[in-house]
């Protein structure tokens, strides 16, 4: 082979590999979207059930971030992820273990439960309408949707506080526990309305601003 | 004499090309720019827009004629011969009308903009202290509604009804609104689209725009400052009502937010939320 055919296949095997790794990382960044959990079919219809921690797993590439994550009903089986997805139309049960401390809301109007059914919520078991802003630990929203739930927090002297996920129920905790209709198919999106994200500007910065933490997708189908 | 005939072709062509653009751009195109006719700001924004399409049409038709002349009328006629065309020169003439004629424009267009921003604000955020204060319609009354922005979300305030908060929001028709915005944490913008109201929503400050509105009409609320990851999310509807839905409705709503009513801090311009627990 001459020295310009040589030159002609060195460049024609650097280019195709260079094409096939853009191919590949484009790939990859297409199809590496964020995992999901279904809502649980109990008797009762379809639950979600949720968990808050004020700071993720260990193993966590943000450990120190505080986060939701979806559970099973005793608070067991963490899962790390905020995609949920739920049926159309259907009214959809969720309940939320909050084992973190009180944060106080931005804005109190988020300290009413709005766009649930009957527009109340049942905090450790007692039905409410709203809460202490103060002690707003944070808020279930999905603003598309006029829902917003506040999430009241662990006491500032609790004895067995829990600090990184998984926790479970034997923590000090609180319970929170509502049913909303879900709208049609479509993705929605959640956030919380607390400035919960410590040691971040006003509190908004990092998990807050990062999907898989304090917000994420409601995937309805 | 060639230079001359050159000239006032142009000037014939550009003449005509105009005469037939502007009124269609005036009566054709004018009516449908955005934002449409939902208020009396919006429909006065579409004047706006329609005076200013059609002041830069005949600029721009000149500009494109005579592109297309000197194509045309200097384009090569004799293919093998390459040859160079004479010297460029300066025309002090050319130069003058040049100033005369866009110093003008430019001259009118900021009168023209000062006189309307100065008859009712056209719908934009006219900071703590308006000058441009739209005139109450016949019968109607002003209606104060606060804009409070947060991340991400508008959520609307009435001191007129008892302070009631709501997320969402409806307006009586031919009336004239006071929009006082406000954010809670960064910069946010108002951008309420058919009713021809954009106004900035910043921490501390109370930026007033004022709209009236028309007839019912549903809205489209967004936010126009990039605020966060949800920005492209922080949006909802609004609607125009009769004033008698309006009240059923507001109504309603002081009801149902009675208790988030209640835990409200008073009525006030801006909000300082008090220093947070964890928030650096």
């Amino acid at each position: 082979m001459t020295a310009a055919g040589k030159r002609i296949v060195g460049i024609t095997v650097v280019a195709a590999i260079v094409c096939v790794a853009i191919g590949l990382y484009i790939g990859l960044y297409l199809t590496n979207v964020p995992g999901s959990a279904a809502a649980t079919q109990t008797s009762s219809g379809k639950h979600l059930y949720l968990g808050t921690v004020p700071a993720a797993e260990l193993t966590d590439r943000h450990p120190t971030w505080v986060s939701y994550y979806v559970v099973d009903s005793n608070s067991a089986n963490w899962q790390h992820v905020t995609t949920f997805v739920l049926p159309a139309n259907t009214v959809v049960q969720v309940t939320i273990y909050n084992y973190d401390g009180a944060s106080a809301l931005r804005n109190n109007w988020f300290g009413q439960a709005t766009g649930t059914i009957g527009g109340v919520i049942s905090l450790n078991g007692k039905t409410m309408k709203s809460i202490d802003p103060d002690s707003a630990s944070h808020v279930f929203s999905i603003p598309q949707i006029g829902l917003a739930v506040p999430i009241m927090g662990v006491a500032d002297d609790a004895k067995n506080p829990c600090g990184n996920a998984p926790c479970s129920l034997s923590f000090d905790h609180t319970t929170t526990t509502f049913t909303f209709r879900t709208p049609g198919k479509g993705l929605y999106r959640w956030q919380c309305f607390v400035p919960c994200a410590a040691g971040y500007i006003a509190g908004f910065g990092g998990p807050m601003q990062t999907v898989g933490y304090m917000d994420g997708f409601i995937k309805v189908v | 004499m060639e230079e001359t005939r050159h000239w006032r072709n142009f000037v014939v062509l550009w003449l005509v090309a105009s005469l037939i653009m502007t009124p269609i751009v005036i009566f054709l195109l004018g009516p449908g720019l955005p934002p449409g006719n939902g208020s009396v700001e919006a429909s006065g924004q579409v004047t706006d827009n329609t005076v200013l399409l059609a002041t830069a049409t005949p600029v721009a038709l000149g500009v494109l004629v005579y592109l297309g002349y000197v194509l045309w009328a200097f384009r090569e006629r004799e293919p093998d011969a390459v040859l160079d065309g004479p010297a460029i020169r300066g025309d002090s003439s050319v130069q003058f009308w040049w100033l005369i004629a866009t110093t003008t424009l430019v001259l009118f267009l900021a009168g023209y903009g000062t006189v309307r921003l100065l008859a009712d604000g056209s719908g934009g955020g006219q900071g703590p202290n308006p000058i441009a204060t739209p005139s109450v319609p016949a019968g109607g009354k002003r209606l104060v509604v606060q804009v409070v922005a947060q991340q991400w979300q508008f959520n609307y305030r009435f001191p007129g009804y008892g302070g009631v908060e709501t997320n969402a929001l409806e307006l009586p028709e031919n009336s004239l609104v006071q929009f006082n915005v406000t954010s809670l944490d960064v910069i946010h913008s108002f951008w309420a689209y058919e009713l021809g109201v954009k106004a900035d929503a910043n921490p501390g400050v109370n930026n007033v725009a004022y709209v009236t509105t028309k007839g019912p009409l549903i809205f489209h609320v967004r936010c126009a400052e990039l605020c966060g990851v949800w920005h492209g999310y922080m949006f909802n509807q609004g609607r125009v009502v009769t004033k008698a839905q309006f009240a059923t409705w507001i109504a309603q709503q002081r009801v149902k937010f009675a208790p988030a009513t209640s835990k409200l801090p008073p009525y006030s311009k801006t909000y300082f939320p008090d220093p947070l627990r964890r928030g650096g």
